[in-house]
């Protein structure tokens, strides 16, 4: 706080009046801010501008009004790469986060090993998307994956995994876990530090049972956490992409088409940017909305507690 | 709680099969990166190889362009690494310690890109690149890299818990405020610095969606988008592309290895004021 002065500053010239008393502190941003302001907050009023045109990202666009959102409403396509989303979205989050904490719970502890285990668990969240979705596409592979040979030898029938529009979507799920529960791990790992070691102790000297310290003590200092958590999973999830094109491309039989998929297809492969810009603004509303009501049904709750 | 105790903690048969789960598939794709075709494609498939070969390994050094992806991947990397160091401490520091007209509303804003999903974006970036005859060029990848709004709130948390009092004698003895940057407070911010630093390199490497719009020449590609476009031309050259995916994945994860504690402070820092 730059508290020395006075209510009347008696000498602030002009330009401090008009840029502050740090003018060359925009020299310090502007860089940064033209490049994040330049192509985040720009972009966004631009997609509106784009959803009420046809445009193709080649000529030059035509202004249709509302079309495109009307198109949507009976798009069929698109409703079935939502419901796709949501899927995806309501196992994603509420097995992450509860994997995430048992796994972290199991590793808060000093043990021979637990820098190893640590390591080994944390590694897969830590490599490419990408690179998951090919390495799994080979041990989901129909004929030549390691996942049918195991089935083999234990005397089970086959599976289409990847490959059966019926299963498809659960398998990304599993993978999306195996990639994806390191993050909520390394959260809980963190937060457990902090629970005060006296709360734990207390709580054992009062003969309070394990599951009891567990439910009442720490689980409780966790909710903040998880409420973080809980919205950075969701908006993760909603916007899956890389993980489904690196292994079924929205296949077999559009099974596994999810709308960010929907809205990259529509853009640059089919070149109806209007149209992918109305069907991009339509999601992202969906999820503003969605991360609000979290948050504000989590801040209800937690007043109530 | 009985008599019968085990020698080693019960937690060890928790621990060691779930670490086995994580670790066995990427020990599965080094291993068959040493497979032969034939002894992945033999029915049924082999588990434990007899023999290893290094025909995929051939194939994706020699053949294809994988070391043309991995410079590319690295210089993008790299270069977004070293402008988000620069960038986001200017900007950070300035909006920790300066106040000026303004700042509070730009902070704000680039806040709120945060969270700002980025199918909302991607297009017009795609426009303006395109505008900027950037499109198929490693620049289209760089610039839009160049400075995150979340490496700008990380320096700004680090300068904002800074004492003032180790800025002051600097002050005092005329130091301008990017001397005082340079001089006393960035050395103080080396572990901030690091953390950025990995998140970065983490972001930029792994990427996917970004490389896919604006890239059109294998050239250019990035290594996810080669290894992604190279599985979907050999589909039955397993080896190949596992010896490619082991290429892509191993700079991470050997850079996670060495520097595990600041790849998990980056992981945690983003969560710091969720």
């Amino acid at each position: 706080m730059e508290a020395a002065q006075p209510a009347a500053p008696p000498r602030r010239t002009i330009h401090q009046r008009l840029l502050g008393d740090h003018p060359s502190a925009w020299g310090f941003v502007f860089p940064a801010v033209v490049i994040i302001v330049g192509l985040a907050i720009v972009p966004i009023v631009w997609s509106l501008l784009l959803s009420f045109r046809a445009a193709d990202l080649i000529g030059p666009s035509k202004w249709v009004g509302l079309s495109n959102y009307d198109a949507l409403l009976d798009d069929d396509a698109f409703r079935s790469a939502l419901g796709h989303t949501v899927v995806y979205t309501a196992l994603f989050v509420p097995l992450s986060i509860a994997g995430g904490l048992l796994i972290a719970m199991a590793l808060n502890r000093r043990i021979r090993f637990i820098g190893i285990y640590r390591t080994l668990i944390l590694a897969p969240f830590i490599a490419s998307v990408a690179a998951q979705g090919v390495l799994f596409s080979f041990i989901f592979d129909e004929r030549f994956g390691v996942a049918n040979s195991l089935l083999d030898e234990a005397g089970l029938p086959r599976q289409g995994f990847l490959g059966d529009p019926d299963q498809a979507l659960y398998v990304l799920v599993g993978i999306g876990l195996w990639g994806g529960i390191g993050f909520p791990v390394v959260i809980y790992l963190a937060a457990l530090q902090d629970v005060p070691r006296e709360l734990v102790d207390a709580a054992s000297v009062d003969g309070a049972r394990r599951w009891a310290i567990l439910r009442h003590v720490i689980l409780p200092q966790l909710l903040p956490v998880t409420i973080f958590l809980a919205v950075w999973q969701t908006l993760l999830s909603l916007q899956l992409f890389d993980l489904v094109y690196a292994t079924t491309r929205g296949g077999p039989l559009d099974a596994t088409v999810v709308v960010v998929y929907y809205v990259y297809n529509q853009a640059f492969e089919l070149f109806h940017a209007g149209y992918a810009a109305a069907v991009a603004y339509v999601v992202a509303v969906f999820l503003m909305l969605m991360v609000g009501a979290q948050l504000i049904y989590n801040r209800l709750r937690t007043r109530r507690a | 709680m009985t008599a019968r105790r085990l020698p080693f903690s019960p937690w060890h048969l928790v621990l060691a099969p779930t670490a086995i789960v994580f670790a066995l598939p990427l020990a599965w794709m080094l291993l068959s990166s040493f497979m032969s075709n034939a002894q992945i494609n033999q029915f049924p498939p082999t588990i434990i190889p007899d023999s290893l070969h290094v025909v995929g390994w051939d194939h994706v050094l020699t053949q294809a362009s994988f070391p043309r992806w991995f410079a590319n991947s690295t210089i993008v990397s790299l270069v977004c690494v070293v402008s988000n160091l620069i960038f986001c401490s200017l900007a950070g520091y300035a909006f920790a310690r300066l106040r000026f007209r303004g700042s509070t509303i730009l902070f704000l804003l680039i806040l709120a890109t945060l969270v700002i999903p980025f199918q909302l974006t991607m297009i017009p970036t795609f426009i303006v690149m395109e505008k900027l005859n950037l499109t198929d060029t490693l620049g289209a990848l760089i610039v839009p890299g160049l400075a995150t709004p979340l490496g700008v709130f990380l320096m700004r948390q680090f300068f904002m818990n800074l004492p003032r009092e180790v800025e002051e004698a600097a002050r005092i003895d005329g130091c301008s405020r990017l001397g005082v940057l340079l001089h006393v407070a960035l050395p103080l911010a080396r572990p901030a610095l690091a953390t950025l630093a990995a998140l970065t390199f983490l972001l930029m490497w792994n990427d996917l969606l970004w490389p896919l719009i604006a890239i059109n020449s294998d050239d250019n590609y990035t290594l996810p988008l080669g290894l992604t476009t190279f599985q979907g031309q050999h589909t039955t050259d397993w080896a190949a592309v596992m010896a490619g995916n082991v290429v892509t994945v191993t700079p991470v994860l050997l850079a996670f290895l060495f520097a595990q504690r600041t790849f998990i402070q980056s992981l945690t820092s983003s969560a710091v004021k969720g």
